[in-house]
């Protein structure tokens, strides 16, 4: 299954990068590693048919997301501190979440076959979105039409987001700061 | 940066079609992978392009503060007003059934105007954050 | 684990992250892990809606087998509110830095003991 080793192999990859991250000390190097991160996870998101997911992940993730995480970096350091704690007791708990959740994956349908639940279960927008809305892409017929208030929620958490940035970054007018 | 000729020049050829990218993909989404929350992030990536190649005030002049400050609850209250908008045609908060002659076209039409609600809120509030950012001196 | 292969990967990557968060001091790096996790949790969303011989859930004629579009629709919106979150979180760095001239944990933890748990001691900006 072709489908099935470009996944592998682009996972592989992932955690290759995600090695570097956890051992690089320059934030920078980290910052720019994430950016790598995100744009092998949105070519994952093509091989998985998340078309659309995959084209917000490489404009966020990669685009957006690291020039915030520079401009942060800008204003604070670029260099983290050497560890002063052990590093043993938060592997051990890593260790034991990663056990516990592959564990719980053994009773879970496999990867990409049709008796999963959630090819089974469920409102089959699919079959609807053509005679409800006229629109081909099912992804925005859901996101706007079905599950409008949803995203009329998550838009507003954009706004909040968005307005607790500026006030927290926002300079007075008489120029001193606020505390 | 902002006197490196590779970047200025490359910036200048990007930049229309970037903004065109972005429009394509906000009106595009009924058909093809796109929709609000994509075109107004890649918006304002252009905008951020621009304002990281030219400095924050030539940048402010094109997209001033003011401006942002309008958009970032406009979207929201433009989603809000096409959901109260069907709740006074007769169907229930966002059912875009009654909002054309018949219900297949007043899909389309609630679908249209509430990715332009979510557009708007996401490319203001991106380039807004990044202001805020870039504005602040080093401590 | 061979049959599960990929979202065991996913969860290894996962648990990087939160190793991350756990273990490193410095607030901007937690942050790094925190996008790590959230990244491998979008994509522990997005491998089951995958059908093998399926496609992008875009209908059109001569395709008859698509990907589920909810997890798509979920992930998507979950995305850019993460990178506004994430914004936010940059934002409190920046501030706690120029309060307390540091974003290490520990030199904060020490920095607000040794004060009588008074903060912002340090430097006020310019």
């Amino acid at each position: 299954m072709i489908e099935t080793s470009v996944t592998i192999v682009i996972l592989l990859m992932l955690g290759a990068v995600t090695i570097g991250i956890v051992r690089v000390r320059g934030l920078f190097a980290a910052v720019v590693l994430l950016g790598i991160y995100s744009f092998l996870m949105a070519t994952l998101f093509i091989v998985l048919d998340a078309v659309d997911v995959a084209m917000t992940e490489a404009a966020v993730g990669a685009g957006v997301s690291t020039v915030f995480f520079l401009g942060a970096l800008y204003l604070t350091d670029t260099v983290e501190a050497p560890p002063v704690h052990g590093q043993f007791m938060p592997l051990v708990v890593a260790l034991v979440t990663a056990g516990a959740l592959v564990w719980g994956l053994s009773d879970l349908p496999e990867f990409g076959s049709p008796n999963q639940p959630i090819h089974q279960q469920g409102a089959d927008y699919l079959a609807r979105s053509m005679t409800d809305t006229g629109i081909p892409n099912v992804v925005t017929s859901v996101l706007a039409s079905y599950r409008g208030f949803d995203t009329l929620g998550e838009t507003t958490v954009v706004f909040t987001a968005g307005i607790g940035v500026l006030v927290l970054l926002r300079r007075r007018r008489n120029g001193k700061e606020g505390s | 940066m902002r006197f490196d000729i590779v970047l200025r020049v490359a910036t200048k050829f990007i930049l229309a079609p970037l903004l065109l990218f972005a429009l394509y993909v906000q009106f595009h989404g009924d058909y093809g992978p796109g929709g609000g929350f994509q075109a107004g992030v890649i918006a304002a990536a252009a905008v951020i392009l621009y304002g990281l190649i030219v400095g924050l005030a030539p940048v402010q002049r094109l997209v001033p503060m003011g401006l942002l400050e309008v958009m970032i609850p406009g979207g929201v209250l433009i989603y809000m007003a096409v959901g109260i908008a069907s709740f006074f045609l007769g169907d229930n908060f966002l059912d875009y059934d009654h909002l054309a002659h018949d219900a297949v076209h007043g899909q389309e039409w609630g679908v249209f105007l509430v990715e332009i609600g979510v557009f708007v809120t996401v490319s203001s509030t991106m380039v807004a954050i990044f202001y805020a950012f870039a504005g602040r001196g080093r401590s | 684990m061979t049959a599960h292969f990929s979202q065991s990967a996913t969860i290894l990557l996962m648990v990087a992250g939160l190793y991350i968060v756990i273990a490193r001091g410095n607030m901007v790096k937690k942050l790094i892990g925190l996008s790590m996790f959230q990244s491998s949790v979008y994509l522990l969303y997005i491998l089951p809606g995958k059908l093998i011989g399926g496609t992008a859930p875009i209908l059109g004629a001569g395709y008859s087998v698509y990907a589920n579009p909810l997890p798509h629709v979920l992930i998507l919106t979950a995305i850019v509110v993460g990178v506004a979150t994430l914004a936010l979180g940059l934002t409190l760095v920046v501030r706690i830095k120029e309060a307390f001239g540091t974003i290490e944990e520990d030199e904060i933890a020490g920095d607000m003991r040794s004060d009588g748990s008074k903060p912002g001691r340090g430097r006020k900006s310019a």
